[in-house]
């Protein structure tokens, strides 16, 4: 373990994913409050056909490529998304299962006919599927990196924006704010983040990136800034951890020990979180117990939210 | 001087037409409220207006002019359901949000901003509830908070809708108070309203409306049984008609 710590590849593999896993927390807050977990979930299935047509058409594995790939057919996904829910009755979950897997589908079965033609069974193409941040070189590490980093920039400077089109946006269009541009950027950003990371987690568990951080942050805090930081934190650290332990053994795909990682942090912030973790509910639930036997008359006095629990 | 004219606006929801011909004008320093039976486009009269709900035709115009170049004197109270409480945030910084169109985009708000929405606070009776989770307000807390997020904007022309509706007296009453004094100081108030009973009391303007305006002016004149009968009761007559 120590040996591969210290190469220099994996050093920046690991960078990646911790930026990525920042990336993706903080998204994962804006989809979260959009009440649109699993559009993400939709939209990284949806990614994969793009992704085998790229390599398809330039033969190579260039990063760049892919993720143009990606993004287009992942934008085609949310666009027929969008469209089927406008235009029929058709519900917005229903659209986008129906999305997810038709366009999953599609895609391996275009990976499957990739795979049989000479060369593409070398592409190693499979690992879009499940992930392996292992396999990327120096160039992606930086694209990864630098795509990241705009992410995390677009939410950090506009972040009164954010918080004020995800609480009231008909209040903020009354205020001038376009919901239409806040939409397409919202939708920019969750593309790209969801394409910069299949290639380090991979299509099936991108979503997990996205929506673990964000839910686990709600059980520590009631402010949106420090559930954006927190979730921030969460997601970079299952990246990290996620991607250390598939270091440790030759070909382990990384999408699942991230997810591993983040699923633990959630059980902890579930049990323990400050907020609403069960721990803290149990407890205030028995010192309201104990202070009603004490004293019958006191309970009275308090807020009766915190009763509703019994 | 009329701060808000609308004519012939037609809209409507999915398939249904939800307004049909609506005109009216609304003058400055007037408190209406927009009386009508469920169903009756009341919210939607309002969202048609402000530009958040397409229209099928017809032209409204603010202060004679249209409404993004008057965008900041008008101010909107959406209606309390509209948001999800849960969102965590407190609310003094709800009434911030008030602030975001004077604070500038992507600028952060200052100590003067955080002392207008103070203010704005304690001008509903909520100031020690500042710090408080919104979620953790009650539903007549809830609503002063949105009230304290429109006075903080000072717009010369309010829209509201249903700010009455399901809150304690305490909170109607400070409602109440908090759009006299907007009338009193020139401003031209709109509120969708569901209780026939304080319409005289609380209102000199109403519009009655179900589908289209069915009497609208001062309301000793427009508030007539008649009138009233034929915005509720008459809705039968109207679908047999049509």
């Amino acid at each position: 373990m120590l040996n591969s710590l210290l190469s220099p590849n994996t050093q920046w593999v690991l960078l990646s994913t911790l930026i990525l896993g920042m990336a993706a927390g903080m998204i994962g807050c804006l989809a979260y409050w959009k009440k649109q977990s699993l559009m993400s979930d939709a939209l990284s299935h949806a990614a994969l056909p793009g992704v085998v047509v790229a390599f398809a058409l330039t033969g190579t594995k260039n990063l760049l490529f892919m993720i143009i790939g990606a993004a287009v057919s992942a934008l085609i996904g949310a666009w027929l998304i969008g469209w089927i829910r406008s235009s029929s009755r058709i519900k917005e979950d229903t659209a986008m299962g129906m999305i997810l897997s038709v366009f999953f589908g599609l895609g391996i079965m275009l990976l499957t006919i990739v795979n049989r033609t000479a060369g593409g069974n070398q592409s190693g193409l499979d690992n879009f599927i499940f992930g392996q941040a292992a396999s990327m070189v120096r160039k992606d590490v930086f694209t990864m990196l630098a795509l990241a980093l705009l992410v995390i920039v677009i939410v950090t400077v506009a972040f009164k924006e954010w918080k004020l089109f995800l609480f009231d946006p008909d209040f903020a269009r009354g205020l001038g704010l376009s919901s239409r541009w806040m939409n397409a950027i919202y939708m920019a950003v969750l593309v790209l983040v969801i394409v910069i990371g299949i290639q380090a987690v991979g299509v099936i568990l991108m979503a997990a990136m996205l929506i673990i951080p964000a839910v686990s942050a709600r059980y520590w805090t009631q402010s949106f800034r420090t559930m954006v930081i927190l979730s921030a934190i969460f997601g970079g650290g299952s990246g990290l951890i996620g991607t250390l332990i598939s270091t440790l053994g030759k070909g382990w795909p990384t999408g699942p020990f991230i997810v591993i990682a983040s699923s633990v942090l959630f059980t902890v912030s579930l049990v323990f979180g400050s907020e609403k973790g069960l721990l803290i509910q149990a407890l205030q639930l028995r010192s309201e117990k104990k202070k009603q036997v004490e004293d019958p008359s006191s309970s009275w006095t308090k807020v009766p939210a915190i009763r509703e629990g019994e | 001087m009329s701060v808000l004219k609308v004519q012939g606006l037609h809209a409507s929801y999915r398939k249904n037409k939800v307004l049909h011909d609506v005109s009216f004008e609304v003058e400055q320093g007037s408190l209406t409220s927009i009386v009508g039976p469920n169903g009756a486009g009341k919210s939607t009269l309002l969202k048609v207006m402000l530009e958040l709900h397409p229209k099928l035709s017809g032209d409204v115009s603010f202060f004679g002019s249209t409404l993004s170049q008057t965008k900041t004197r008008v101010g909107y109270v959406p209606q309390r359901g509209s948001v999800d409480w849960d969102f965590p945030t407190n609310a003094l910084d709800v009434v911030m949000m008030g602030l975001y169109g004077r604070v500038g985009w992507l600028k952060w708000p200052n100590k003067s901003h955080k002392e207008k929405a103070m203010a704005s606070l304690a001008q509903m009776g909520m100031a020690d509830f500042a710090d408080r989770q919104i979620s953790q307000l009650s539903g007549g807390q809830q609503q002063r908070v949105f009230l304290a997020r429109a006075l903080v904007q000072d717009a010369d022309l309010y829209f509201m809708d249903e700010p009455l509706a399901g809150v304690d007296a305490a909170t109607e009453r400070a409602i109440m108070t908090t759009l006299k004094n907007l009338k009193m100081s020139g401003k031209t108030v709109m509120v969708v309203h569901h209780d026939l009973q304080t319409v005289e009391d609380y209102f000199d303007h109403v519009l009655l409306l179900n589908r289209t305006v069915v009497a609208h002016g001062k309301t000793e004149d427009a508030f007539t049984k008649d009138n009233v009968y034929r915005a509720y009761g008459g809705s039968l007559r109207f679908m047999k008609e049509a």
